[in-house]
């Protein structure tokens, strides 16, 4: 697996590309629970944003639920600024079926209509089965039928590849 | 008891499924509930409070004794989880044409209910749905008989560790008409499981249940000696309605004994947490320099009210459609 510290790196420049092709003035970084949070705070602290990070927790947004009900683990989500007329960063760590994103989406627009949502993912595994892309992604990754990607952290961060067992 | 209501309750997975009782439900899926509580705390502070968990899914209120506070936080809590809601007052419709308890729901479970908040006169009588009649509706216990009322107990324990964020070392005393307090036993059960240091019952012997030692409560007669060294005081509502016979000499009496004043208070912690189900009865159970004092979390109450009940009907519900889809339900019944 490549060194993250060059994803972060390559996705920052990457960033400040599409923050003045846009002229974006001011993006509030917000990550998805609980990796996406740490990719969020490593951006935010590579661009010099101030304005701390948002956390999302999507459990409630969930399009499963009426097949696995509610997950067992749920914490508050936290935004810590109006998100009203903001231009936001939404972050994750892994982006497959887009499934996560549309979720964070609707629930970021519980809070108020932003002016505009940037999506920044460290990994694109791609098979995709709805219409979401990233503006800016760290690697493009494939993976094996078994096999999973995982992102451990907060400090140091390292993406891993894990096999599952047959079921 | 406790084994069969933890089977009722749960699915095969160990997943809540009804919320009937606190009995029989453990230490971590209290907590669970409490966890996903605090979550829709947050939900309640957006300028959008609602989340789309049980859209299209339609939850019935069903009423068998009137209740205004208790009815409406549910019908709050299901409609910011995106529910359909439907409000039966059974006491006036139905029943008094003479259609029996099982008809009517096997009614409204025709009409794709799928859940039941249910609150009836006779103890017991959510777990008969639960057990016998529809299995594979959600129940929701908000209120049997003098059994339990497990909602308003969790809605207590999220307002105590809100403000003491733990319950270990804690003693907390529950004043007043325990005997006819369904409140009362589920508040009993829940503290306990969630391992306070002890529970106390401040009450004449005429309003406490025959054997208060076997529901793992200390009693206690007099303010003066149970509150002291107290961190929460849970005062209950004189149950005007469910008095039968002459228990009480007369309230200002009662007041005199048991009633929560600036002087009993200082008997407790400093900072000792006051609390009340509601509604509360001003110059009875409680005087109003306390209930609106600094050291009242009552209207705090109620806010974890809405919070407590979406956190059980989201839960319940996702045990539910889980059971429904992997068709293992036809044994709950017969079982």
């Amino acid at each position: 697996m490549q060194d993250i510290e060059q994803l972060l790196d390559r996705m920052t420049d990457d960033l400040r590309a599409h923050i003045s092709a846009r002229g974006l003035s001011s993006l509030c970084p917000v990550g998805i629970r609980t990796g996406g949070v740490w990719v969020a705070q490593a951006l935010r602290r590579r661009l010099g944003i101030e304005t701390e990070c948002g956390e999302l927790d999507i459990t409630f947004y969930r399009d499963d639920f009426s097949r696995i009900g509610l997950h067992p683990r749920v914490s508050p989500s936290r935004l810590p600024f109006e998100t009203e007329g903001q231009h936001l960063l939404l972050v994750d760590d892994v982006i497959m079926s887009g499934r996560t994103i549309r979720a964070a989406m609707n629930e970021l627009f519980d809070y108020g209509r932003p002016e505009s949502i940037t999506l920044a993912a460290l990994v694109d595994l791609g098979r995709r089965e709805l219409p979401i892309q990233p503006d800016v992604t760290g690697t493009h990754q494939s993976l094996g039928a078994r096999q999973r990607i995982k992102l451990r952290g907060p400090e140091p961060l390292e993406l891993t590849v894990e096999e599952v067992p047959d079921a | 008891m406790p084994d069969s209501s933890r089977r009722l309750q749960l699915t095969a997975d160990g997943e809540l499924r009804h919320f009937l009782a606190i009995e029989g439900l453990d230490e971590p899926l209290l907590t669970r509930i409490l966890d996903t509580a605090d979550s829709f705390i947050e939900v309640g502070e957006r300028t959008i409070k609602k989340v789309p968990l049980l859209r299209g899914r339609t939850v019935v209120n069903l009423f068998f004794e009137p209740s205004t506070r208790t009815r409406s936080t549910f019908e709050l809590a299901a409609k910011r989880l995106s529910a359909d809601v439907l409000n039966l007052d059974i006491g006036t419709s139905a029943t008094s044409k003479g259609e029996s308890l099982s008809d009517t729901l096997l009614n409204l479970r025709a009409m794709a209910s799928d859940m039941f908040v249910m609150r009836h006169s006779q103890s017991g009588a959510p777990h008969f749905v639960a057990q016998s009649v529809t299995p594979d509706v959600a129940i929701i216990n908000a209120g049997d008989g003098r059994h339990e009322h497990p909602t308003q107990a969790m809605l207590d324990m999220l307002t105590i560790r809100q403000h003491m964020k733990t319950f270990s070392g804690l003693r907390v005393a529950i004043v007043g008409d325990v005997q006819h307090s369904r409140v009362a036993r589920s508040q009993i059960r829940a503290l306990n499981t969630l391992g306070v240091d002890e529970v106390r019952l401040i009450a004449p012997d005429t309003l406490l249940p025959h054997e208060p030692e076997a529901l793992g409560a200390r009693v206690f007669h007099r303010m003066e000696e149970g509150l002291r060294n107290v961190d929460v005081i849970i005062m209950l509502r004189l149950q005007h309605e469910r008095m039968e016979g002459a228990l009480l000499p007369s309230e200002s009496e009662f007041y005199r004994m048991y009633g929560l004043t600036r002087e009993k208070l200082a008997y407790a912690n400093p900072g000792a947490l006051v609390m009340h189900p509601g509604p509360i009865n001003r110059g009875v159970e409680i005087e109003s320099a306390v209930a609106d004092g600094p050291q009242s979390v009552i209207l705090g109450q109620v806010t974890n009210g809405i919070a407590v009940r979406m956190a059980v009907m989201s839960m319940a519900m996702g045990g539910q459609l889980n059971e429904r889809q992997s068709g293992t339900s036809e044994g709950v019944a017969s079982s």
